[in-house]
């Protein structure tokens, strides 16, 4: 996985309660067997519509946008379906961390595991983010993960992260890696499992 | 005079944390917890990726025997017999068939006499047992729950952990208990309890926590019941939900193909009385206390249905669309053409899915066959019957309900996750409501542009026949 540290970079917001994974990737697109290709399908229905045509008013259509690396998203982001390919369509597409007042939880893991940073603000903090990004597409945002702290302009706050999800994301380990380190543990435990 | 708690006091558990506290193999200091997982569910569409990365990084699957692999998601209800036409989805059906043989594990492939949808193969064979852990790259694996199981959806990295450890890297959730008690009002079904469960606590009320539902309502319930109730619990942001297990419980493995059998194999302790005894340590000790807790009058709860993109816009069927004003709520009235203030009643309806991991099994079709039988579908209706499983298919033949619902003009395919997320050619067109027993109503989940309204099988089956949205509790009543 690869290593997140900071990032300074601008946003593209994406002011929508409750976007659901089947919006960020379509089930139609799920039939790929392995990671790449699914950034081109990110948000396909709302990028284009029926007819293939682009929704202009569709702010990742907004060529002011198109360099963001941050996404700015409404509350409860990432819910409905566990599939990681919204994850890989994310990471894909070019972003680096999305910025909500809520994530979902199966979401949120997903993300983690591959280096993309869901960051949880207040309500407050997001509607001036989104204010900021919206009025100036060429806002920068910084993100320090070392010391949990998102600063935009002149306005910061402090997000909180699993401890080791941090060492994590720091240093690019994954789970795997750890896991796999416990292999005698984990035998030990099996031998005392209740199995009927 | 104060005194410290009491021993008997600190000892009180949940459900959740004794089924729990079980697995824990180990802890990260300051970090997760390692969770043993006892059975590991996996299809086709998220399972591919895994397999790959295990490959490229030279990793063999460490428990084998404790994977079961069908195929659901992706395959056509129709000529399972005959090549899959969609090239990508035989690519990917055929990628699962090898990955398991390659890596000795069971799979019950398109046409086998186990196949069927992951959340109805699994449980109707004895797999899903109280007390274990289980997981499946699906979001409605807490399906499982309703065993008193600690069941459910993960990602694909997390499936590759699975793989490489039989275990996983995770904080304790957060507890919640939902209590829905007293008696329900005829034609109020399972899907109707937990779609106003989710419309009355909205969909990120579960985020962060495992939920146990409680109360005689669920204790009433039969097992089929319990599981859509608990398939659900995502639908609030649940990772999972829970139901004690009970002699319900146990009646309904019992017997099953992989349910402990009455004299436990060679070398091994148990046998089913064995599991029986254990299980019934499991439920909530009286005293434990939850984060957070809900009490529900089931005298309060009528059939739903849903009229917005997400399952926690749901209103009685004889409801008006609330009056709100925020932007999110104006988006998904506009996407569905509906208006504020509105009743749903009377809404032509052109499409009618019955099938899903949330009611495909036969007590479904068995509620909706009841209201049929002897009725015909109204002409401008497209009546689509997806069975969960083979078994349930066997179930609907033998027991005649096949026939009713023919003759009264439905459509019965065979098994598979189908016009649920329309990952196959099971598609609502463009613009068209579909009155739909699955469990999600989001933007094109059935189809581009397709409009969900969630409901029953019995209010499923009601618009099949009226062609409209009708008021099933004055239709029951009549």
């Amino acid at each position: 996985m690869e290593k997140f540290t900071t990032l300074k970079a601008t946003a593209a917001p994406l002011a929508v309660e409750n976007i659901d994974t089947d919006q960020i990737i379509p089930a139609r697109f799920l039939k790929a067997t392995d990671k790449k290709g699914f950034g081109d399908n990110l948000f396909m229905d709302w990028r284009f519509d029926k007819k293939g045509e682009v929704v202009t008013d569709f702010p990742l259509n907004n060529p002011l946008y198109k360099n963001a690396q941050i996404l700015v998203a409404g509350d409860n982001f990432g819910c409905g379906s566990s599939r990681e390919h919204a994850a890989w369509a994310i990471v894909g597409y070019g972003f680096k961390v999305v910025i909500s007042s809520f994530f979902a939880d199966i979401f949120k893991g997903n993300a983690l595991n591959n280096g993309l940073l869901p960051i949880q603000v207040s309500p407050a903090f997001l509607k001036e983010v989104l204010t900021a990004i919206k009025k100036d597409p060429n806002t920068e945002i910084i993100i320090d993960l070392e010391n949990q702290v998102v600063v935009i302009g002149q306005a910061k706050e402090a997000f909180v992260i699993d401890p080791y999800k941090k060492v994590c994301l720091l240093n690019g380990y994954d789970d795997i890696d750890y896991l796999i380190s416990q292999k005698e543990t984990i035998e030990k435990f099996e031998k005392g499992r209740m199995v009927f | 005079m104060r005194f410290p708690p009491s021993r008997e006091f600190i000892m009180k558990k949940t459900l959740f944390d004794k089924v729990w506290d079980a697995h824990v193999v180990t802890s990260v200091p300051n970090g997760p917890q390692v969770l043993y997982i006892d059975k590991h569910l996996i299809h086709e569409v998220t399972s591919p990726q895994a397999f790959n990365e295990l490959e490229e990084r030279g990793i063999k699957i460490a428990r084998p025997d404790q994977i079961v692999a069908t195929a659901d998601h992706n395959t056509p209800t129709i000529d399972q017999h005959l090549p899959i036409k969609d090239l990508l989805s035989r690519n990917q059906l055929a990628q699962l068939t090898k990955n398991c043989d390659q890596h000795g594990i069971t799979l019950y492939g398109l046409g086998h006499e186990n196949n069927g949808i992951v959340h109805v193969m699994a449980p109707e064979l004895g797999i899903t047992q109280p007390g274990m852990t289980m997981v499946c790259g699906d979001s409605h694996t807490s399906t499982h729950g309703a065993f008193g199981t600690i069941a459910f959806g993960i990602g694909t990295s997390q499936v590759a952990q699975v793989f490489a450890s039989q275990c996983l890297l995770l904080q304790k959730p957060k507890s919640l208990r939902v209590n829905v008690n007293g008696e329900l009002a005829k034609g109020v079904l399972p899907k109707d309890v937990i779609l106003y469960i989710i419309a009355k606590l909205g969909t990120n009320a579960g985020t962060g926590y495992f939920c146990e539902y409680a109360g005689n309502v669920f204790e009433e319930m039969s097992m089929e019941g319990r599981m859509t109730v608990c398939n659900m619990s995502i639908e609030m942001g649940a990772r999972g939900g829970m139901i004690a297990p009970d002699q319900t419980t146990f009646d309904y493995v019992e017997g099953k193909e992989f349910a402990p059998q009455d004299v436990a194999p060679a070398g091994q302790e148990g046998g089913f009385a064995k599991a029986v005894e254990y299980w019934k340590t499991l439920p909530t000790d009286e005293g434990a206390v939850f984060d957070q807790e809900y009490h529900i009058n089931a005298e309060d709860i009528a059939p739903m249905i849903t009229y917005g993109t997400n399952p926690g816009m749901g209103i009685k069927i004889n409801e008006s669309i609330p009056e709100k004003g925020d932007m999110t709520f104006e988006k998904a009235l506009e996407y569905m053409n509906f208006k504020k203030g509105n009743q749903l009643l009377n809404t032509p309806i052109n499409y009618v899915f019955i099938g899903s991991c949330t009611n495909s099994r036969i007590e479904d079709f068995r509620v909706a066959a009841d209201y049929v039988k002897g009725k015909q579908k109204a002409p401008n209706v497209n009546a689509w019957l997806v069975p969960g499983s083979q078994k349930v298919a066997r179930q609907l033949a033998e027991e005649g309900l096949k026939e009713v619902f023919e003759e009264a003009g439905f459509v019965l395919r065979q098994p598979g996750c189908s016009a649920c997320l329309a990952m196959n050619d099971d598609k609502i067109p463009a613009g068209e409501y579909c009155v739909s027993t699955s469990n999600r109503n989001f933007e094109g989940r059935q189809g581009q542009g397709a409009r969900t309204i969630l409901a029953s099988p019995l209010v499923a089956a009601a618009t099949a026949i009226e062609g409209k949205i009708v008021d099933i509790t004055k239709t029951l009543i009549a």
